[in-house]
């Protein structure tokens, strides 16, 4: 066939893309609209991180106690106590004073002190020297022993050294912060259901005009391919497309933004942090693409090895009969044994390295977490930075490491969407393929059977008739008019088909009986029923004419055959198309359907492939088909006469 | 589902035994690194601790992240070791099994139905395992682990902990509730586009015929609108739970802080700081708790679907198997014989007998046809000889001996067997022609050749590329149905059979080639016996004798001439076929 090859992977990338993005129609514009909200809401989760920094520096700015206000607060005291500062002394470091002062009782102690005000707090005698009881108590070495001798103090005082959190600050900041996150998710929710509709729609879309392109293609079409490759194109391929491409177009726009955010938030928030953060990445990257590649190669392989092992299964379960009856059974299992034995492999390798995708991922975050740390904590020590911004970039490093392989995962499977798209279009856009052609004559009113073996283009030679092919040389004249100034519509109203095929419907009876015909009424429906003989039968039902057929054993298919040819009565139209069908009727129904054949043949002119000799015996015109052509023609005893191919066909039926 | 995993062998368990470790191990691990990490935290905080501090603590982190990678590896290493090798193991059970069954067990699960338990069925197990069973030991390991880690350090923030996992396992309830339901319903509505689809394409001379290519257009639309419905409901469902979990572990982070916060202010200096590290703890640990909690909800969302397929593939390996085999495969006095002793035939849950009562005796070399309406039982009969179905009351002989007695492959032996739908098999021409096992000998590509010969194939076959090497394609799609028929007659003639069984099988051959094919095979065979089931009177007017069923039971017996005679059926059917003169010179 031209043009029609099993694509396995994608040859045009590019227009694959345009037209994909041609076919979204409508769903363009959605499709922006939700690609701008994931944008908003991946620079959203970029900014978050910062904000929280700023909340963190809030909170650590709360627990340090503010120790350089003991000595403000120490000196006001001498400032305003009965000391002489220069004979106690600049400040209370000095032991020799101290143990003076240990020394003094109490009341000689409150001697010393002045109520004074300082700030708006008024700070008692008592409280002074609660004060310098508890500093002379501090032991230098012990972080814990300074922070309880803290805890000691007189509330006055204290008030001045404990931490101290900025409780308004922390109040908007978080609110800010928590519109954000809001913000985030419900951009996110909003962006997920657009796409919903997008991917869905379109796939529907997309599911339709496969649907409705098979009403269009030419029969040849259907002769050369397998039902079972269109029937994949409508499900696998168009689920492939709808599921996947929301998905992956969201994936790609949101890690993206994501990472190339982080990074700029990332040099923003701290330059040689962000660089420590990329570089501690890097390699980390670098494996997990080789994974990723390697991975991919035993996927395909695995998609390949199933659609082998499916293929030997079906092989093997639709032949069983054959199977059996050969003792089969052992080299089946054998080479099922085989395929499945690289199954396993291809599976084992593919789920492996998927696998250890994401732990990896997990330990280059770990890994770029120390680096982080190790290198904040340098530049806190410094003084080059808060400590808000070290846990900020805790978040940066898993925001900058796992946009990467979501990235690298969203292209594969947008390598598979574009595949499956391909085959969608290349559905959809096919060519239409012409056949060849053949050449008689027929009168009004006359029967003209067509005979010929198997193979010899029977059937063909309806289709040309029904414009089903097209014809490329020559001409086909019906009532005067060519079959080329006829619309096929118009050329199918004149013909009633009844054919061997005897498809039915998943319907009830009588809709398969009145089929496409419009405003038909039950009264004809039984009428056509009485006349072909099968109202009895259609009484026995349960259901009456309104059982449905389909997986409906208790129908035989002599009986579906009487039934396609009641539909064929009920269409009334000047010409006929009968396919007698004999191998899967048995000769007492034959009987039946025989008479309802005459019955519709009556006053028709009608084109019968024959195959009973009776039929042949009475036609006006035989037709004699072999490999294609039109080999005789003529009457049956004309041709019985001449000796020829008929004459040697119809007597091989007597000989012994 | 546990039935299933019955089927895991006694190396299996080794490994889930040691998974089970490792995954503790990599959760003890996991949970080492938010300790290292508030360490560093701390360390950073307080102002006089030294570099060398922080790098050592950096360095136990990397070192436990390290241990935890490598576990991780060796544990995605086995799972998908194991659920490969079970997989492997499981699919060729059921292949094995169905190999055995009869044709009443293939009809009754449906070849396309068997198909996708042995592959779909089969590989949504596989899932369960590689993803599922490291997830099992992990998320409740984790979850507890993480919680004794956080439990009795505040009250308040462990408070927020559980608000937070509450959120999101009722969430996660809702939307599973709603999801899974409409998944199977989404499996059968793809299967109903497949059917107006494929009713569409097998159809299509009918639909253009009746220019109904609107009203299937809307058949289709029908189908099409519920999926996409359905779809849309699913997946609206499916979006709300990524923007929830995020903004559930966002606030939860939030809420920690400023609750924390708070806690700070109110607490005493020396609380102060290990209330602040109790805060980077519990942000930590309690994200752990949640992605342990969502590890969980993925696993009961997938476990609904194996568990239908593991249902789906017990089904088929705990069928019975009716035919039972026998095992005489010893030397027989007669040869070529088959009697029919009383056989009466019906399905095991029918009431009605397809077969009532069937008695003929056929000897060596003769030629017995069946004739009758669809529905007369004529197929069924001669399927009994190769015990594709069993006799429900009475007895078949071949060779003198019980059917039932045989050792199936020593009673295929002695049968060629052509069925009414020709099978192929992908392959070669020639490989296609010797097919099957006879005591372990092939026929030779001599007697293939001579074969195809006598079959009538000759021509088309060195008409085809390669000539006997030619490439036969799946399902024999490439070659016609009259020269499938044909290499399949050819292939019971390579076998050298003492019993021909035809079912039907000339029905696809014009009358000249199905004349030529009965003489040139005649001559090959004398001593052959032959059971033919045709349609045409043609083909069976001239066998030794001629069975003719109605409805299951035999109403005549005899020769052409004879029933002719005698047989009123016979007649009707031969008069429908050919005239009274014609029968007459016949």
């Amino acid at each position: 066939m031209p043009r029609m090859k099993k694509v396995e992977k994608v040859n045009d990338v590019k227009g694959t893309l345009v037209n994909l993005f041609k076919n979204l129609d409508k769903w363009r514009y959605l499709l922006i609209v939700s690609i701008l909200l994931a944008l908003v809401a991946a620079i959203l989760s970029t900014v978050a991180p910062n904000r929280l920094a700023g909340v963190t520096d809030v909170i650590t700015e709360g627990i340090k106690p503010r120790v350089e206000n003991i000595e403000v607060i120490s000196k006001e005291i001498f400032k305003h106590s009965n000391i002489k500062v220069n004979t106690f002394g600049n400040s209370m470091e000095d032991t020799n004073y101290l143990d003076m002062y240990n020394n003094l009782s109490k009341d000689e102690k409150l001697a010393l002190f002045n109520e004074f005000e300082y700030k708006g707090v008024l700070i008692s005698k008592e409280d002074q020297v609660k004060y310098f009881d508890s500093l002379s108590t501090v032991n230098k070495d012990s972080t814990d022993e300074a922070l309880e001798s803290f805890d000691d103090m007189p509330k006055s005082i204290k008030s001045f050294i404990e931490p101290k959190m900025n409780v308004s600050d922390l109040k908007i900041k978080s609110i800010i912060l928590g519109i954000i996150y809001l913000l985030n998710s419900l951009f996110t929710y909003i962006q997920g259901i657009i796409m919903a509709y997008v991917g869905i729609g379109y796939s529907k879309k997309l599911r339709q005009s496969i649907s409705r392109k098979i009403n269009k293609l030419p029969l040849k079409y259907f002769d050369s391919h397998e039902t079972g490759d269109v029937l994949s194109r409508v499900t696998n391929d168009v689920d492939t497309i709808g599921i996947n491409m929301s998905n992956t177009i969201t994936s790609l726009v949101t890690n993206v933004t994501l990472f190339l955010g982080s990074i700029v938030m990332m040099f923003v928030t701290n330059p040689i942090m962000a660089l420590t953060a990329i570089l501690s990445s890097i390699i980390g990257f670098v494996f997990s693409f080789f994974l990723l590649k390697r991975s991919q190669k035993y996927f395909v392989q695995r998609q390949k090895e199933l659609g082998d092992l499916n293929g030997h299964i079906e092989e093997i379960y639709s032949g069983h009969n054959v199977v059996k009856a050969y003792n089969g059974e052992k080299s089946a299992l054998e080479e099922f044994d085989e395929i499945n034995e690289r199954l396993y492999d291809c599976n084992r390798k593919s789920q492996f390295l998927s696998g250890i995708m994401q732990p990896i991922m997990s330990f280059i975050g770990n890994f770029g977490y120390v680096a982080v740390c190790v290198v904040g904590a340098l530049l806190v020590m410094n003084g080059k930075t808060s400590f808000g911004v070290i846990v900020a970039f805790m978040i940066y490093v898993r925001l900058f490491t796992n946009p990467l392989s979501r990235i690298a995962q969203a292209m594969t499977t947008m390598q598979s969407i574009l595949a499956a798209a391909e085959r969608v279009f290349e559905f959809t856009n096919k060519d239409k393929t012409i056949i060849k052609n053949f050449s008689a004559k027929v009168k009004a009113g006359e029967k003209i059977a067509i005979v010929g073996p198997t193979g010899a283009g029977k059937t063909t030679m309806v289709n040309l008739l029904m414009k089903f092919y097209e014809i490329n040389s020559g001409d086909i004249i019906i009532d005067g008019v060519s079959i080329k100034d006829l619309k096929r519509e118009n050329i199918h109203d004149l013909f009633c088909m009844v054919l061997q095929n005897t498809w039915l419907f998943d319907g009830t009876i009588k809709d398969n009986i009145k089929y496409n015909g419009k405003d038909i009424s039950d009264e004809t429906v039984w009428e056509a029923c009485r006349i072909v003989g099968i109202d009895h039968f259609i009484n026995t039902l349960p259901g009456g004419i309104d059982s449905v057929v389909g997986d409906n054993e208790v129908i035989s298919s002599g009986q579906k055959q009487l039934i396609t040819i009641a539909r064929g009565m009920i269409e009334d139209a000047p010409f006929l198309i009968l396919d007698e069908a004999t191998s899967n009727v048995d000769t007492r129904t034959e009987e039946l359907v025989q008479k309802a054949m005459d019955k519709l043949t009556k006053g028709r002119t009608s084109f019968i492939i024959a195959h009973r000799l009776s039929t042949i015996k009475n036609a006006d015109l035989i037709l004699v088909m072999n490999e294609g052509n039109i080999v005789e023609q003529g009457k049956h005893d004309e041709l019985l006469k001449k000796d020829g191919f008929y004459a040697k066909l119809y007597n091989s039926q007597f000989q012994k | 589902m546990f039935k299933l995993f019955k089927n895991l062998e006694k190396k299996d368990y080794l490994i889930i035994l040691f998974v089970s470790i490792l995954v503790v191990f990599s959760v003890f691990l996991d949970l080492r690194i938010p300790e290292y990490m508030s360490e560093i935290t701390k360390l950073v905080q307080t102002e006089n601790s030294t570099m060398k501090e922080i790098l050592t603590s950096g360095f136990y982190m990397l070192v436990c992240a390290i241990s935890s990678l490598i576990c991780t590896v060796v544990v995605g290493y086995l799972t998908s070791l194991l659920s490969a090798r079970f997989s492997r193991s499981i699919r060729r059970k059921i292949f094995a099994k169905v190999e055995d069954f009869g044709i009443a067990e293939i009809k009754k699960f449906q070849t396309s139905s068997l198909i996708t338990r042995t592959t779909n069925d089969v590989t949504q197990i596989e899932m369960l395992l590689a993803m599922g069973l490291q997830m099992l030991i992990k998320a409740p390991v984790m979850a507890i682990w993480a919680l004794t880690k956080i439990i009795g350090k505040s009250g308040e923030l462990s408070l927020i902990t559980a608000v937070g996992v509450i959120i999101i396992v009722i969430t996660n309830l809702i939307i599973i509730s709603i999801v899974t339901p409409r998944f199977t319903r989404i499996q059968k509505l793809t299967d109903k586009v497949n059917g107006v689809t494929r009713e569409n394409i097998t159809g299509i001379q009918v639909i253009h015929a009746f220019n109904a290519e609107k009203f299937q257009e809307d058949r289709f639309d029908n189908v099409n609108d519920e999926i996409t419905n359905i779809h849309l409901k699913v997946t609206r469902t499916f979006a709300l739970m990524e923007p929830m979990m995020n903004f559930v572990m966002h606030f939860q982070h939030l809420a920690i802080y400023v609750v924390g916060a708070f806690l700070i202010i109110n607490s005493s200096m020396t609380d102060k700081i290990t209330m602040f590290s109790n805060m980077v703890v519990f942000s930590s640990y309690g994200i752990q708790v949640i992605i342990s909690f969502l590890l969980l909800t993925f696993i009961f969302m997938v476990a609904p679907r194996a568990k239908v397929s593991a249902n789906r593939i017990n089904e088929v390996l705990d069928e019975d198997i009716s035919i039972k085999n026998g095992t005489f495969n010893g030397k027989t006095k007669e040869k070529g014989t088959i009697e029919f002793k009383d056989v009466s035939f019906k399905y095991p849950d029918a009431d009605e007998y397809i077969l009532k009562d069937i008695s003929f005796k056929v000897k060596k070399g003769e030629t017995i046809a069946f004739i009758g309406s669809t529905g007369s039982g004529k197929s069924t009969l001669i399927n009994l000889v190769p015990r594709l179905y069993d006799v429900s009351d009475g007895e078949v002989f071949v060779d003198g001996v019980n059917v039932k007695e045989y050792d199936i492959k020593a009673l295929n032996n002695k049968i060629g067997y052509i069925p009414q739908t020709a099978v192929m098999f992908t392959g070669t021409v020639a490989e296609n022609v010797s097919y099957g096992d006879k005591d372990g000998e092939k026929p030779t590509l001599e007697k293939v050749k001579k074969a195809i010969d006598i079959a009538q194939a000759k021509d088309f076959v060195l008409k085809m590329d390669n000539k006997y090497d030619a490439h036969v394609a799946r399902g024999g799609t490439n070659i016609s149905g009259g020269q499938k028929q044909r290499l399949s007659i050819a292939r019971a003639i390579a076998r050298d059979p003492e019993i021909y069984i035809f079912d039907d099988s000339f029905s696809a051959l014009d009358y000249q080639t199905d004349l030529t094919l009965r003489q040139e095979l005649k001559k090959y065979t004398k001593n052959a016996t032959s059971m033919i089931v045709a349609q045409r009177i043609g083909t069976i007017m001239n066998a030794d004798k001629i069975v003719v069923l109605d409805k299951g039971e035999c109403v005549g017996i005899g020769t052409h001439k004879e029933l002719l005679k005698k047989c009123e059926i016979y007649k009707e059917i031969a008069l429908s076929q050919l005239s009274e003169e014609e029968l007459e010179n016949a």
